[in-house]
């Protein structure tokens, strides 16, 4: 699967004091054990303190880059933001650009605009499209697949392959009220979004939110992950320092013959 | 209707490997054999994704007795050589043009004479000063003797960058570690379990040997034995190697020679409607040899000199 390591956000303690405080090493140290813990893109994103979104991407993504050879994948819901990321991007290690929804209020052209983006980034330039549009985030199944219908086709369109294509159904945390057959609704979804263009499109989601506030937060998450790596996720932005959560995805790979079982199986998928 | 052109890529490939070391590298071979190196599967992509060559590696015994029972026909071509390990290695490379040689240690094993370590140190030596080309140094599949006396050889044939084998899952730490002291390649073997392979593969590893310089033996199936077993995990291994699984991005080697010969179709002289044997085990041999090779093999063992013959110039036809 493609693991996307989550860290570098600004909504974490440690990196919002190394943005403040232009700590370098912090943020390099956590590109570092990410990438050797096994994320094959690690996500930027600036959070909501820094005053100047756009510089301090900028500052994050070369920060990152000096020392790391993983690709990236921005995290904005701010175009200008994504653009400003990209311009000191090396986009030559391949890019994903994190995300859009299908339209907003606001923009109603706000996925045209991610979709280019992705396409100047060049062949491995690929963008994650958000099941979500100017009415907020579905509740049920098929609005959650009519939006992805909505997304590949517009993609198509503009000639963007769905190979390029990351669909997130959106998980929700399971603590909020009313929100607890959530999960069971996007697994349902993802049953369906995979037949939506053949080659398929990739299904990403943010995983951590499904346990945002609850206790057992890893066991939720890793337990949620093998649930959806065998409805047809295959990405995913996520902790990649938690060892157990690694072995999980292992164990599901081999599981689902992804990888080819030997007894030294978890060894073999960190060494791959 | 016509033929759709059906074409993949691959992320993975199958890793190259080079064997043996001429006096610039410090050896003394006169030629090196480069096999591996696929990017898709056999027949598959184009001319570049199909990698090297692959290569017959003719089988010279350390000494031949009765106890190895080759039939009539396949004694033929080595009668005057069969207790003359040198002259046996010679008459395959000037006659038969072998391009590489594999160096069976029977004769080691306690049930076909148990000699000793002198013996094959002696062997070795002179194989290595009567041909130029690469070696593979294979024990007799007797544990306790193999690790008596393999890394012996190994030494002797230190810094000629040879294959040498096999090590298995419950026994594999000696020549490991003397294969990876005298700068050889490892032939890693698994019982036609791809689990196990891929096992052997890492339990190497954790001894730091690289990856890079194992070859895969699976105990492979003559035509008409179990040879569907041996393709299709053959082709597993393949498709795993272009998927990326570093752990299974080794060249294959296989055994067509000592497989055919042993069954009776091979063989047997008294069996009027199967045809004249002197053509009949030779044939066995090249079918068998083919199969693999289509199975993605890159090194077959082979035995018959005829079938040598024919199954080199289907591989010049094929991978020219």
């Amino acid at each position: 699967m493609i693991i996307i390591g989550e860290r570098i956000n600004g909504m974490f303690s440690d990196v919002k004091k190394a943005i403040a405080e232009k700590k370098k090493e912090v943020i390099q140290d956590l590109a570092a054990k990410q990438t050797v813990a096994g994320a094959s893109y690690l996500d930027v994103n600036v959070g909501t303190a820094a005053a100047d979104q756009a510089g301090t991407m900028q500052w994050l993504v070369e920060t990152i880059q000096a020392g790391c050879p993983t690709p990236l994948c921005l995290d904005s819901q701010k175009p200008d933001v994504i653009a400003a990321g990209l311009k000191v991007a090396d986009t030559s290690r391949g890019i994903l650009l994190n995300s859009s929804p299908l339209n907003k209020k606001s923009d109603e052209e706000v996925l045209d605009k991610y979709i280019e983006m992705a396409e100047q980034a060049g062949p491995d330039g690929k963008l994650i499209a958000l099941t979500m549009d100017k009415n907020g985030v579905p509740q049920d199944v098929d609005t959650r697949v009519a939006l992805a219908a909505e997304i590949v086709s517009k993609a198509m369109e503009k000639g963007f392959t769905a190979e390029r294509l990351f669909i997130d159904p959106i998980i929700l945390p399971v603590n909020v009220p009313n929100a607890q057959k959530q999960p069971l609704n996007v697994l349902m979804a993802m049953d369906q979004i995979k037949y939506l263009a053949d080659p398929a499109p990739h299904i990403v989601m943010g995983l951590s939110n499904i346990s945002q506030g609850t206790n057992e937060r890893s066991l939720i998450n890793r337990i949620f992950l093998a649930m959806a790596l065998s409805h047809g996720c295959d990405a995913a932005i996520m902790e990649v320092l938690d060892k157990d959560m690694m072995n999980v995805v292992a164990t599901a790979e081999m599981l689902m013959n992804k990888q080819i079982y030997s007894d030294s199986f978890l060894k073999a998928y960190k060494a791959r | 209707m016509a033929v759709p052109e059906v074409t993949d890529s691959f992320s993975g490939c199958v890793n190259k490997v080079t064997l043996g070391a001429t006096s610039q590298a410090g050896g003394t071979r006169t030629s090196t054999v480069t096999v591996g190196g696929a990017r898709n599967v056999v027949y598959g992509g184009s001319r570049e994704d199909a990698g090297e060559k692959p290569v017959i590696a003719m089988d010279v015994l350390d000494s031949y007795s009765s106890g190895d029972d080759w039939p009539a026909v396949l004694l033929e071509p080595y009668k005057d050589v069969l207790n003359d390990p040198a002259a046996w290695a010679k008459k395959c490379v000037e006659q038969f043009g072998a391009e590489i040689l594999c160096l069976k240690f029977e004769a080691i094993h306690p049930d076909k004479g148990d000699k000793d370590a002198d013996h094959a140190v002696g062997v070795t030596k002179q194989v290595l000063q009567a041909v130029g080309v690469p070696l593979i140094l294979w024990g007799c599949g007797n544990d306790e003797k193999d690790n008596q006396i393999m890394p012996k050889v190994s030494e002797a044939a230190k810094g000629e960058n040879c294959l040498v084998g096999t090590v298995t899952e419950d026994n594999y730490k000696s020549l490991t570690a003397i294969a990876l002291a005298d700068s050889h390649h490892l032939i890693t073997e698994a019982p036609l379990d791809i689990n196990i392979a891929k096992q052997v593969n890492i339990l190497v590893l954790d001894m730091g040997f690289p990856l890079e310089k194992i070859v895969t033996f699976q105990a492979t199936g003559a035509l008409g034995y179990g040879i569907e077993y041996s393709y299709s995990i053959q082709e597993r291994q393949r498709l795993a190697a272009l998927g990326g699984d570093k752990m299974m991005a080794m060249p294959v080697i296989c055994d067509a020679g000592y497989e055919s010969w042993r069954v009776k179709e091979a063989k047997l002289e008294d069996a009027p409607g199967w045809g004249d044997v002197k053509e009949r085990g030779p044939a066995w041999e090249t079918v068998t040899a083919m199969c693999l090779l289509q199975a993605g093999a890159d090194i077959v063992r082979m035995r018959h000199p005829k079938a040598v013959e024919t199954v080199k110039g289907f591989i010049n036809q094929i991978w020219q």
